[in-house]
């Protein structure tokens, strides 16, 4: 089993030269942590900035300047500030190569919950509903199961969607898990993780094909 | 015709129960905090309907407006950090309309624009479409979603000049500009407020246009919500 850095850690792999990625709040921030060497990511906050950096020291801390989890940021060479309007004109308009972010479930058709709990929470889904819905390629990165220790790769949602047929690849504490028309297809596991130990915590359809090799993090 | 006021009470004057208001902002970052506190000193104006991306937290910003319950109806995309909004809304004494933040965003745009609706595919299949006309394009889903425009839009600016024309700060610019051209009666403050001729046409965000009243305020407290450092 892995933690949250190294979840972060492996999704970064994913990353291309060039790419425009959208980080969301939590596990998917740490991401920013681990961009390879050599590779080029613009960091895209939808509050309004391209070319998002690191955290500011305590003397350059600047209330105007925030990312989407409203910390604050710095800003890199080249990056840009626009209003929100724009900023989901790039997001809807495909410009954003990656989209990474949470989820409460996700189901084995691509689809994602992540915004509420009926009569226990309900703080809203900020941006997250147009990210999902025009994305080509999105990631989630969230534990396997709850705190209950359900499965969160579920046959069908049970809590409202965020978005339908939209998830294509899952990185948990346990496997790397893409979206296909079958299932889920187990590609990668945790280093230590058995497959057995996955499909226990998986309710969704779960493939499994020839040996499945370890993360490599 | 005067554009320039002298404080946020006199900028704010004509607002009256049951309106709606469009307010600027992103968390508590570049929201029209001067406005609001005066707004707040006004508990007699109740019933009214704030579009805002969010709603405060519980003693700043939109808070305020929550604690005097001078607020009937929300319409915003992430309501979280508010203890009080979350008591009146589990309660019924407060109606909210979630949105997600792209739709909010171009609801404003659009209603600014004279468009009446337009079609995103956000929220296709979840519960923000649920009574809601879709369309098809191109093998994609879309919904229907409607403009919106304010009978007063109060934003937060930088700089402004005497004609109107803002410019804004980093993120603190957000849903401020779009908003600006979506109200019948546009409110700006401003931190540093100059003669007109003095801003650099190229650099301006917002034409004076659309800007019907704008006024400096003083001593900002720009709150900051998480104070996130690195120590190298």
């Amino acid at each position: 089993m892995i933690g949250k850095n190294e979840i972060a850690k492996r999704i970064a792999q994913e990353l291309e030269d060039g790419w425009y990625v959208n980080l969301g709040i939590g596990i998917p921030t740490l991401v920013a942590n681990y961009i390879p060497e050599g590779i080029d990511v613009t960091l895209q906050s939808e509050n309004g900035l391209l070319g998002m950096g690191p955290s500011p020291t305590e003397e350059n801390i600047d209330a105007d300047l925030i990312n989407a989890g409203k910390q604050t940021i710095t800003t890199m060479p080249g990056s840009v500030f626009f209003d929100s309007a724009m900023s989901f004109a790039m997001i809807r308009g495909g410009k954003v190569q990656l989209t990474v972010l949470g989820a409460m479930e996700v189901s084995e058709n691509g689809d994602i919950a992540n915004w509420k709990i009926p009569g226990k929470m309900v703080k809203g889904m900020g941006g997250a509903m147009d990210l999902v819905a025009s994305a080509d390629n999105i990631i989630v990165a969230m534990m396997h199961t709850n705190r209950a220790g359900e499965s969160k790769l579920l046959k069908k949602c049970s809590l409202p969607l965020t978005g339908v047929n939209c998830v294509k690849k899952i990185v948990t504490n346990l496997a790397v898990l893409s979206v296909t028309e079958k299932g889920f297809k187990l590609l990668e596991r945790a280093p230590g993780v058995s497959v057995e130990e996955i499909k226990a915590a998986t309710e969704g359809t779960l493939i499994v094909e020839g040996e499945i090799p370890e993360m490599k993090i | 015709m005067k554009k320039v006021y002298e404080n946020a009470e006199d900028a704010i004057e004509g607002i009256e129960s049951g309106m709606t208001l469009m307010l600027g902002g992103f968390g508590l970052c570049g929201i029209p905090e001067k406005c609001i506190a005066a707004l707040s000193n006004k508990p007699e104006i109740t019933n009214l309907t704030c579009i805002s991306n969010n709603a405060g937290v519980d003693d700043f910003g939109l808070g305020y407006l929550l604690q005097n319950k001078q607020i009937k109806k929300m319409i915003s995309s992430y309501v979280g950090e508010n203890a009080e909004f979350e008591r009146q809304m589990l309660s019924g004494e407060l109606e909210v309309e979630l949105t997600p933040q792209g739709t909010l965003a171009e609801k404003c745009r659009a209603g600014g624009a004279g468009i009446p609706a337009f079609f995103t595919p956000a929220g296709y299949g979840t519960e923000v479409a649920e009574g809601k006309e879709t369309r098809e394009y191109d093998g994609k889903m879309y919904v229907l979603e409607n403009a919106l425009v304010a009978d007063y839009a109060i934003v937060k600016a930088w700089k402004g000049d005497t004609k109107g024309n803002l410019i804004f700060k980093a993120t603190a610019r957000n849903f401020n500009p779009v908003m600006a051209t979506a109200g019948k009666v546009t409110i700006a403050e401003v931190e540093e407020l100059v003669e007109t001729g003095e801003l650099d046409p190229n650099e301006i965000h917002t034409p004076g246009i659309f800007v019907h009243r704008i006024f400096k305020g003083e001593a900002y407290e720009k709150r900051i919500e998480q104070r996130t450092i690195s120590n190298s």
